[in-house]
């Protein structure tokens, strides 16, 4: 009888240049940092978390911050390890200030279609912070019980 | 390459339209719109709708199309319709209580109850 696979106890890191316009390898390269998050026991609400702001931050850097414009690269750098998952994407963008977005929760700004990206972003990691221009995030998920 | 067909399953009940999803995570830019244009296309051909969105096969949701759902409800309620959502996973949800949509939405727990409220 074999038993389940053993978590994988090396640190994986990488970075990845991808063109804004190549969709597809976007794709399968958010699913194969997910899957090295997934090869390391993070449970499904961890699994949930990073997806979600992986997404999130993928999305502002490719809509936001490039415009949609398919010259335009993103830089996706990731370490992880069995105790946290360290996620920063950087666009080429002229970068924003994250203090100016409006809190999407307040009644004026409940009916807004756009702008809770961060929030979540911030909501479901341990730690996010942006550069000081504003087009790059770096976004950490530390496993609770790690401290 | 993008998808040409549905991205949803519709049906009817007693002048109720539900509609569920054929996509898991509903995070792309391209199929968030082409999702949102087709349900709106659906209210659109409706007087008074009574919708039920049913989230029962959605893993994933992205920000983007938590802002197609806000649309969606204002162009119900536009046409004096009623919105219901519900069968919503406990991580998503939780999504809903975060950026407080909880306190736009009537969400249901189950689509039976949906229903039920809205006959």
């Amino acid at each position: 009888m074999t038993g389940a696979p053993q978590p994988e106890t090396r640190a994986f890191t990488e970075s990845f240049v991808i063109g804004v316009g190549r969709k597809e390898e976007i794709r399968r390269t958010l699913e194969a940092v997910l899957g090295e998050v997934a090869a390391r026991a993070y449970d499904t609400g961890a699994c949930f978390a990073i997806r979600l702001a992986l997404e999130e931050a993928l999305a502002n850097a490719i809509r936001h911050g490039s415009g949609n414009d398919p010259s335009k690269r993103v830089t996706i750098e990731c370490r992880v390890d069995r105790n946290e998952v360290v996620i920063s994407i950087e666009d080429e963008g002229p970068g924003f200030d994250p203090a100016a977005v409006p809190d999407p929760t307040t009644e004026e700004n409940l009916q807004l279609p756009s702008g809770r990206g961060i929030m979540l972003m911030r909501s479901f990691m341990t730690e996010i912070a942006f550069s000081a221009r504003g087009n790059r995030v770096r976004m950490i998920y530390r496993r609770p019980e790690a401290g | 390459m993008p998808s040409t067909g549905s991205r949803l399953r519709v049906t009817e009940q007693d002048g109720i339209t539900r509609i569920s999803f054929v996509d898991r995570n509903i995070l792309d830019d391209a199929n968030i719109q082409q999702i949102a244009d087709e349900i709106l296309r659906i209210i659109d051909e409706r007087h008074e709708p009574k919708v039920l969105i049913s989230f029962e096969n959605v893993d994933h949701l992205s920000s983007a199309a938590l802002g197609r759902l806000i649309i969606i409800n204002n162009r119900i309620k536009a046409k004096n319709g009623q919105l219901r959502l519900a069968d919503i996973h406990k991580q998503i949800y939780e999504v809903f209580v975060i950026t407080k949509l909880t306190n736009l939405f009537r969400i249901c727990e189950t689509s039976d109850q949906a229903l039920a409220s809205l006959a």
